[in-house]
């Protein structure tokens, strides 16, 4: 078994490594047109080495992963909560889906120079602009879950004894579960590409901000380094979900 | 004492039903599809809103919540909660009624024990057979200890082998618990099976509530349409052969049929439940009588045709395609075969 694991960890990772021996080659023998922008991967590594132990690196992941955690937390719970309103109560539902409707497809950038305005330039903003980007597909997804969820089981539940609290936690929350973690796997990873540009734009700190002192400078391989940590995080933070949805769900489904 | 009387109940297709179940009687609800049968049980639940008045042990419950109804409830689909395991699914309505975390387990434990599915206890609904499903999910029903059970087709997805030992099983375990129960099912012969008492229901009305003897001997016409309408003999001599059979003469012909009594004043049978022949059948010659073609009537997929042996005239309904396959007109000579199983009887007292 740990070797079949081995065998397949081998050729996934195969075709990274032959990706970055053709870079480190392309690039050492400066086979590529105005190479000074473009970095051997040893030089990447180097920076990465040099950023981390100064930690300049650390400094800024920690900005943004704080940032992401915060918001992407926030704004899920929220969304989560107001998602079992409006999926639980058809009253609710019908009040506030026509609104939710028209803030929805707003990107969640566009909300940038409003919010800017509103929180000033600031830890609140990068936050603000997290939430709003978790907080809807996760709602969405949140009462598409409640809604899917046979109504005969709610009936069973019901005959058996449970309150309407007990429904929605111990029958209707857990058979959303495979919907609401849809949402979550998703936005994990788009907090991420959100929080680079709000730190691009408006920050001074983490890993966005990092990126456009490098650009000013001209470091490609600090750029590098910075988009590295970028694929990486989201990957992780994508995993973890999927992770976590098959830990849960996998027996029953 | 678990009684429940309706009273001009109203919903969807069910117009103005009056009908009383009484404390401990198994009281079965025979109906065609759409004919009301979930919808009525449903009412019962508290689960839908609805006109008129439902009285459990004479106290008007309509204000009382599903949940706070004490009523046991066997879906079709089951309903097994497919995120929990088979321990979970049936300790469910413990724990929301915030039993002791002991007693729930000793509960539990019982149940498994009654319902013969200890071996099932970590197992997920997806992992289980329809009728292991269908143990679980009466299990579930039964651990509230609830004074009313309603069951809704329950037998519907299963083989009939394991339907029918279902059926035995829970026919016992429903007197033992002494537990008011209504049995919804389309099919007559479940109905008879189990019933104390039949109301069959029609597009929404209760057309007849009567035993399942009654019922079948002297059905109205909605419901001899829907059960059929059986040809139904006087008897003229009988005598007891054995082991529950009896031989009964009725004019010139002589049938055994199994009977609790000793005695059969009518023997009734339904049309479809007659087998007809072109040549005379293998076997032995009980229950085999020759006879004339006198009528034939066709519809789209079945032919209904009369046969006359001596004075009797019996109706024998069949598939389209067997009819025509014998190349049959009338006046000519064929063998009918009465099903031993299906022959009903009734004696004087009845």
């Amino acid at each position: 078994m740990k070797i079949v694991k081995i065998f397949k960890l081998k050729w996934e990772i195969t075709p990274i490594i032959i990706f970055l021996a053709i870079w480190e080659i392309f690039a050492r023998l400066n086979l590529i047109p105005g190479h000074f922008f473009f970095p051997p991967f040893s030089a990447v590594l180097t920076e990465f080495w040099y950023l981390t132990v100064s930690g300049v690196l650390g400094r800024n992941f920690l900005s943004s992963l704080i940032r992401v955690l915060i918001g992407f937390s926030t704004g899920s719970i929220a969304g989560l909560l107001i998602g079992i309103i409006m999926g639980w109560n058809n009253l609710a539902n019908k009040a506030l889906n026509p609104l939710i409707s028209l803030i929805y497809p707003i990107p969640a950038l566009g909300w940038l120079p409003l919010l800017m305005l509103w929180f000033g330039i600031g830890e609140i903003l990068p936050i603000a602009i997290i939430f709003i980007c978790s907080f809807f597909p996760i709602l969405y997804n949140t009462v598409t879950g409640i809604k899917n969820v046979n109504k005969n089981y709610i009936y069973a539940a019901r005959t058996l004894g449970a309150s309407d609290i007990e429904i929605i936690s111990t029958v209707v929350m857990p058979l959303s579960l495979p919907n609401i973690f849809t949402g979550l796997r998703l936005e994990a990873g788009m907090a991420w590409r959100v929080i680079i540009a709000a730190e691009m734009v408006a920050i001074s700190t983490g890993i966005g901000a990092l990126m456009m002192k490098a650009e000013s400078l001209i470091r490609i391989d600090i750029i590098i380094v910075c988009l590295m940590v970028l694929g990486i995080m989201c990957l992780s933070f994508e995993k973890f979900f999927a992770f976590l949805e098959k830990k849960l769900t996998n027996r029953w489904r | 004492m678990s009684s429940i009387k309706l009273k001009n109940i109203s919903k969807y297709i069910c117009k103005n039903i009056n009908l009383e179940i009484f404390d401990k009687e198994l009281l079965v609800l025979l109906g065609s599809n759409g004919a009301g049968k979930s919808t009525l049980l449903n009412i019962i639940a508290g689960l839908i809103d609805y006109e008129g008045s439902v009285f459990i042990n004479n106290l008007l419950v309509d204000n009382v919540p599903a949940n706070k109804r004490r009523i046991g409830y066997l879906f079709q689909e089951l309903n097994l909660f497919p995120h929990l395991d088979v321990s979970a699914n049936i300790a469910y309505g413990l724990r929301v009624q915030k039993q002791p975390q002991n007693e729930i387990k000793d509960s539990v434990e019982k149940l498994l024990r009654i319902m013969k599915i200890q071996h099932l206890s970590f197992r997920y609904p997806k992992e289980l057979s329809g009728g292991e499903k269908q143990r679980v999910a009466l299990a579930r029903a039964l651990a509230n200890a609830p004074r009313i059970l309603l069951l809704d087709e329950p037998m519907n997805s299963l083989d009939y082998r394991t339907s029918k030992y279902l059926r035995t099983e829970f026919k016992i375990l429903q007197k033992k618990l002494g537990i008011t129960t209504i049995y919804v099912t389309h099919n007559f012969y479940e109905a008879e099976e189990m019933a104390e008492r039949i109301a069959v229901l029609d597009k929404g009305s209760i057309e007849q509530v009567g035993s399942p003897k009654e019922i079948f001997f002297h059905p109205t016409k909605a419901v001899s349409d829907f059960i059929g309408e059986p040809n139904i003999l006087d008897c003229d001599h009988y005598h007891r052969l054995s082991f529950g059979l009896i031989e009964v003469k009725c004019g010139d012909i002589s049938l055994v049929v199994s009977s609790e009594g000793r005695k059969a004043k009518k023997v009734a049978i339904l049309p479809e439940d007659i087998y007809l022949s072109n040549i005379k059948p293998p076997g032995p010659g009980i229950n085999r009588i020759k006879g004339k073609l006198i009528e034939i009537n066709e519809s789209s997929s079945t032919v209904c045709c009369t046969v006359i042996t001596g004075k009797n005239a019996l109706k024998v309904k069949l598939p389209k395609e067997i009819f025509t396959s014998m190349n049959l007109n009338i006046s000519d000579e064929v063998w009918i075969i009465l099903a031993l199983r299906k022959l009903k009887t009734i004696t004087d007292n009845e």
